[in-house]
């Protein structure tokens, strides 16, 4: 699997629905094999792009690339694409095996051959059981089985999912999440994944695109996205519950804000550290120790716990830090209750530092 | 204590159990049955009188009894309508009418549906400029007044030769037919799943592909509304008729208005009751052989199937 060549290059890319901006300017390579999420609330545009890349809306203005070939202005079945909708999308009258043949049809694929992919594809998706049943027959899951192995039979290059597991149960969901990535492991395959959920953006993506209003606002690894936030939109889109934000200063080595000083000596700043600046400080919960680990780093402060909800696994607690609110994640057994004052620690080597007026990275 | 507090003896354990029982008389079903068998009446009495009466021979209605069943039941005045009675100069009764009301009828309802179709088809699905235009155009077509156009028409049929002919009259049908069918069938099509149109294309499915074969058998119901529409509208048409075509080649329906309204010799009521019946039996039998689909399918264009 060669990383480096690209499998998808979208450049430039421009679509205006009247005066409405869905896309700007955007630029994006998708490496061959990659599994890339694009990650996105609604009406931020992810779909768009998928849809764009499909071929099933045509563009203002840029180029897209696949395989090198420019197939800005070409069919969608042209493109060397397999997509797999939300809804399914199986044509209700047809029998399994014919939907799933239906493009091959069209291709005037060989009767043989196309009888050899399908078999390969109900192998690969266990789903020759229900090869001559109609999709009105089976359920949510199977649906959707077929749904994706008639990207599969098409023999391409990449596949697109437009959130695909949004209409399936917990449980199904998290069932066939990991059947897409065995899938993923097994074909190696360029994939491109639309979702607005980051579980299944982080469980996986080998890269992730958070985009907000027709622009990418961070590119990068699930660590990266998650780790290393280049901006506040992103620091405070990844993550649940989501990251505490304080805004103050950066005086010297320290973030200073009311009620909190914190000593900067292991965070990695960009370029140089700035000596003064107004700066957001981002702490994930789970950075926010407590206990003994507390009591073993410098930046310390003390906390009223006001709400303490359970979740079994650990215990997420709000508490307040003067006129800040704090989310702390602590562990399943935890004893602490609304009301307790605690002392909380701060590893600001693992915290995100943001410019207050840019809302860039520092 | 028990004795002191017993609860009522609805609420024991030996009280009611399993459905409640209801009365077949009462005020509410008595009130609800009456004016559906009083409606019902007043819509079946005209067409009972219509068949007793053309089931009676002239005698018989001499005597003025209208509500009376047949003393003698004779089928002389069917006959006559379908084979005997004159207009103008021909005898052959309503079969002539019958046949060239048939040769309109087909090709109007199956030239109108398959334009319609593709026309609501292509609004729906592949939206080009100013196709929302068009279709506001075509939809302000649905509202003229069909009077301020028999004269215009007239006039581009006799420059294009169809004047008096049976395909002018096709011609007709199929044009006034397009507002209101590519109204029902782009309806239609916008409430079936856009991701299915496209998970076509990338399938490779070109215009006529996924219409064919993807379109098409997702929309029988539809299609049987709007043939409903088209058979019934069109075989009752009288003014259309009268207009375009002539005596050769006169509908059913104008040609029975010329056996009804012939002022020549003695009125035969029973044989003007039998045409009038002959002539509505082609719609009565598309509403009975139809009506259960006709209802699925107006459902089913109304809202999201």
């Amino acid at each position: 699997m060669n990383m480096n060549a690209n499998s998808v290059e979208v450049r430039d890319l421009d679509l205006h629905f009247g005066d409405v901006k869905v896309l700007q300017k955007l630029n994006i390579d998708i490496h061959e094999g990659e599994f890339l999420v694009l990650l996105g609330s609604s009406g931020c545009g992810k779909s768009t792009l998928l849809n764009c890349i499909a071929g099933l809306l045509d563009v203002t203005d840029g180029q897209i690339f696949i395989k090198g070939d420019n197939v800005t202005w070409a069919e969608p079945s042209d493109r060397g694409i397999g997509m797999v909708f939300q809804s399914y999308a199986l044509y209700p009258q047809m029998t399994v095996e014919g939907n799933l043949s239906f493009g091959l049809k069209n291709a005037r694929v060989p009767k043989a051959e196309i009888e050899k992919r399908v078999a390969r594809a109900a192998d690969v998706l266990q789903i020759e059981p229900l090869l001559k049943r109609k999709p009105g027959a089976l359920s949510g899951g199977q649906r959707q089985r077929v749904a994706i192995g008639r990207a599969l039979v098409r023999d391409v290059d990449v596949f697109l999912f437009d959130e695909p597991l949004s209409n399936l149960d917990a449980k199904l969901r998290t069932d066939l999440r990991v059947e897409l990535k065995r899938l993923h492991q097994q074909l190696e395959n360029t994939m491109i994944y639309v979702t607005h959920d980051q579980v299944e953006a982080m469980t996986l993506a080998d890269r992730i695109a958070i985009m907000k209003g027709g622009k990418i606002m961070q590119l990068g690894t699930p660590d990266e996205i998650y780790n290393r936030p280049q901006n506040i939109y992103v620091a405070g889109f990844i993550g649940s519950p989501a990251m505490n934000m304080i805004e103050g200063q950066i005086q010297g080595a320290e973030f200073v804000a009311d009620g909190l000083s914190l000593p900067l000596d292991g965070y990695e700043f960009i370029g140089a550290a700035p000596a003064s600046q107004a700066a957001v400080i981002g702490i994930r919960p789970e950075h926010v120790l407590t206990g003994d680990a507390a009591a073993s780093v410098a930046a310390k402060a003390e906390v009223e716990v006001q709400i303490v909800e359970k979740l079994g696994s650990d215990t997420l607690v709000h508490a307040s830090l003067g006129t800040h609110n704090l989310r702390l994640r602590m562990d399943g057994l935890s004893a602490v209750k609304a009301g307790d004052r605690i002392t909380v620690g701060f590893d600001t080597s693992r915290a995100s530092l943001f410019d207050a007026s840019s809302e860039a990275r520092l | 204590m028990a004795e002191t507090m017993s609860p009522p003896k609805s609420r024991l354990l030996d009280g009611p159990r399993g459905s409640k029982p209801k009365s077949r008389f009462s005020r509410r079903n008595i009130f609800l049955y009456g004016t559906l068998l009083l409606v019902s009446v007043y819509y079946l009495l005209p067409l009972y009188v219509m068949v007793v009466t053309s089931l009676k021979g002239m005698p018989e209605i001499r005597l003025g009894n209208i509500f009376a069943p047949p003393v003698d039941i004779t089928f002389e005045p069917w006959v006559k309508a379908w084979a005997e009675a004159c207009t103008g100069i021909n005898c052959d009764g309503l079969s002539r009418g019958f046949g060239n009301s048939i040769k309109i009828l087909v090709p109007s309802v199956a030239l109108s549906i398959a334009i319609a179709s593709v026309n609501g088809y292509a609004l729906a699905n592949w939206k080009f400029k100013g196709s929302e235009v068009f279709f506001t155009i075509l939809i302000i077509g649905a509202f003229i007044p069909y009077q301020t156009m028999i004269y215009p028409i007239v006039i581009m049929l006799r420059e294009i030769k169809l004047m008096g002919s049976l395909w002018g009259l096709v011609l007709v049908h199929t044009v006034f037919g397009m507002p209101i069918l590519t109204l029902l069938f782009r309806n239609y099509f916008t409430s079936l799943p856009e991701e299915l149109f496209k998970a076509a294309r990338v399938d490779g499915a070109g215009f006529w592909g996924i219409y064919f074969r993807v379109m098409l058998p997702m929309s029988i119901p539809i299609f049987v509304v709007a043939m409903i529409l088209q058979v019934t509208g069109i075989w009752n048409d009288f003014l259309f008729g009268v207009i375009y075509t002539k005596p050769e080649t006169y509908p059913m329906t104008v040609q029975l208005n010329n056996i009804v309204n012939s002022v020549q010799g003695v009125k035969e009521y029973n044989v003007n009751m039998a045409a009038t019946l002959l002539t509505g039996l082609v719609p009565l039998i598309i509403y009975f052989v139809s009506g259960k689909l006709f209802v699925r399918g107006i459902a089913a264009g109304a809202v999201k199937g």
